[in-house]
């Protein structure tokens, strides 16, 4: 046997191994597209997720109003279906004369931002801790598990709450006091796996093989755990659109003018005996963004990681 | 034994509380804005002289540590310190509004599990049948709603447009009703006030549903799913075999294996409810602990925020507690 390669070798061998991966990848995209076909509720939620991030993009181009300055003149116009509606306006004004479809599909800018940021980098964080302590276990680990535990003695929204005051109002400081606890979901979700993975056959051959433990934990492991975390993830984005809506909602999140849901809800709350679709319209958008993702989630869950099933 | 092994658990939980308590003592330490300034806005002008008193009287000019084990001294006596803006002890503020959080989280249990628990069983029950999807269905959309903006909906529809329930608050004005507990529905029981009974129920009722829907959604969901699975298992095939009453085999056999993971639930549900409690008070302004938090952590008022934080924590603490020592009635197999 040779003992050394050539380049071109290594080049041919790189670029073969490659096209295996990306003809399985297709495959799994193919099969993944059936399944999903076949679970229309997760379709339909997934589309209407697809239709909120389109329209969240493409805001500026697909409304006519300007989502902070209102008209005073035209303040409290109840939807356009409703006697002295205004079609210009179809879910009406709020309590500043702003076009209410306008600032919901702004709105729904944060609220998409906001997740996507507050799983991701929860993911990204829990993850690589989770890896960490169960694969190499000892000191760091029992460090890391106390400190997930005592961040876990904490109410999700009172501690989202302390640390938005620690921190103020706005939008990154939102991010952080939302990631803060939502990492831990993800660390004792890959902890776990991690653990159970670790003893198995493949991890001890890849140790004999000499593989470095970074490329263990990255090339093998990971590949199996991703899956879960994925669907995880996915579940608890609506969670965190929620939370983001919550502390607007106190005051403590976005802060006015720019549009989110949350606080357009509590500044409706002044005007619900004469103006209830201030307050409601935007609860709707929220109640159905976050359903289609669940929705999603669910049939991700079933597709990917059934083992998942009891909460 | 068990005895001695619910005495290690709570032994167990005080590292945790303190470890929450000196989380909060620094937090709140190393906000910015002076508590001493805000205490000042509240009082008009002020002299320098005064404003240092009032730094010793808070001990806000000794190093953190010694602040930390002075807190640490008073807690261990019961006293939570002296809140900077309503000038009265901690303890007294805690004391005054713990119980209507208390009420109205027990409110939401309360509603969840009468809802969650039978729709749970027939759902499992009745497997695919029109009750089950639509009961799941319920569920789905309960868990993905904000709990705030089904309390504006409900006070829309049911207060506003129907005037069947109040708005807000715990009592109307005018109801006489002498305070033992401090829960209004205990008391006017204890009292036999059947007109403060009922108002007081009516007050309760809207945020008690708008709080306990999410719950509600949660345990309906798991309890379907492990009543399913204990449906499924041999013990019950047997039960059947044997010809027992199918009543009796559902209830007795399968439902005390469905409840232990449902049971978990439960518990972190207590949590969930504790965290919410602040959004359904102020959406129904409701005087509870968790908008006078709201408040003072606006305020920067640490003591206040310190004890109602440390409250919430041994609150869930102990919810834990009784979740892991329930857990091992209902499943004998498991230990502490």
């Amino acid at each position: 046997m040779e003992a050394t390669t050539s380049g071109a070798n290594r080049t041919a061998r790189f670029l073969y191994s490659l096209r295996i991966h990306l003809r399985v990848l297709r495959r799994n995209l193919a099969n993944f597209w059936i399944e999903l076909r076949s679970r229309p509720l997760a379709l339909l939620g997934g589309i209407v997720v697809l239709v909120y991030v389109l329209a969240a993009i493409f805001a500026p181009q697909i409304t006519a109003h300007d989502p902070t300055e209102g008209d005073l003149r035209q303040r409290l116009l109840p939807p356009a279906w409703v006697d002295g509606g205004d079609p210009a306006f179809p879910l009406g004004t709020d309590e500043q004369g702003r076009d209410l479809l306008t600032r919901i599909i702004y709105g729904a800018r944060i609220s998409l931002v906001v997740g996507l940021l507050a799983v991701g980098i929860s993911v990204g964080v829990g993850v690589t801790l989770g890896a960490s302590a169960g694969y190499y276990r000892g000191p760091l680990d029992q460090v890391l598990s106390r400190f997930a535990d005592l961040l876990l003695a904490f109410p999700f929204l009172i501690f989202a709450i302390g640390v938005m005051a620690f921190l103020g109002p706005g939008f990154t400081n939102l991010i952080m006091a939302l990631t803060f606890k939502e990492w831990v979901e993800f660390f004792r979700l890959v902890r776990g796996e991690m653990l159970a993975e670790k003893p198995k056959e493949y991890v001890e051959a890849a140790k004999v093989v000499g593989q470095s433990n970074l490329a263990i934990i990255a090339g093998e492991i990971l590949p199996n755990i991703i899956q879960s975390v994925f669907v995880v993830g996915t579940l608890r984005m609506g969670t965190m659109i929620i939370m983001e809506a919550s502390l607007s909602f106190l005051g403590l999140g976005i802060q006015p003018p720019t549009p989110a849901w949350g606080s357009m809800i509590a500044s409706g709350r002044d005007y619900m005996l004469s103006a209830w679709w201030t307050s409601t319209l935007p609860g709707v958008a929220l109640l159905i963004l976050v359903l289609s993702i669940n929705l999603l989630g669910e049939g991700l869950r079933d597709i990917l990681d059934p083992r998942l099933k009891v909460e | 034994m068990r005895g001695v092994k619910i005495l290690e658990r709570i032994l167990m939980t005080i590292p945790i509380i303190i470890g929450v308590a000196v989380v909060v003592f620094f937090f709140m330490r190393l906000t910015p804005g002076d508590p001493v300034d805000i205490m000042m806005g509240q009082g008009g002008a002020v002299s320098a002289g005064e404003m240092e008193q009032l730094r010793k009287e808070f001990h806000l000019d000794q190093p953190l540590y010694t602040q930390l084990w002075i807190f640490f001294k008073d807690a261990a006596h019961g006293d939570l310190g002296y809140s900077y803006t309503q000038k009265r002890p901690v303890s007294e503020l805690i004391a005054e509004r713990l119980p209507a959080t208390i009420e109205l989280a027990a409110g939401a249990l309360f509603f969840a599990l009468l809802v969650a628990i039978p729709i749970g069983i027939v759902s499992a029950v009745r497997q695919h049948s029109l009750v089950d999807q639509l009961s799941m269905a319920g569920a789905f959309v309960g868990i993905s709603m904000p709990a705030f903006w089904l309390g504006i909906i409900l006070i829309l529809l049911l207060s506003v447009r129907l005037n069947w329930l109040p708005v807000q608050g715990r009592l109307t004005f005018g109801v006489n009703l002498e305070q033992i507990t401090g829960i209004f529905v205990l008391d006017s029981l204890l009292a036999g006030n059947w007109a403060a009974l009922a108002d007081s129920v009516k007050h309760l009722i809207l945020p008690s549903v708008s709080l306990g829907a999410a719950p509600a959604a949660i345990i309906a969901r798991v309890l379907r799913s492990s009543m399913v699975e204990a449906l499924r298992q041999d013990y019950v095939t047997l039960g059947r075999a044997k010809g027992q009453v199918e009543f009796l085999v559902v209830m007795k056999h399968a439902l005390r294996n469905a409840l232990i993971p449902t049971v978990t639930v439960i518990g972190l549900q207590v949590g969930v409810l504790l965290g919410g409690n602040m959004i359904v008070e102020t959406v129904f302004g409701w005087p509870g602990l968790g908008r006078l938090v709201v408040k003072a952590i606006f305020v920067r008022d640490f003591p206040l925020v310190q004890g109602a934080v440390m409250v919430y924590a041994v609150t869930f603490a102990m919810a834990n507690l009784v979740v892991d020592v329930l857990y091992t009635y209902l499943n004998p197999k498991i230990t502490l």
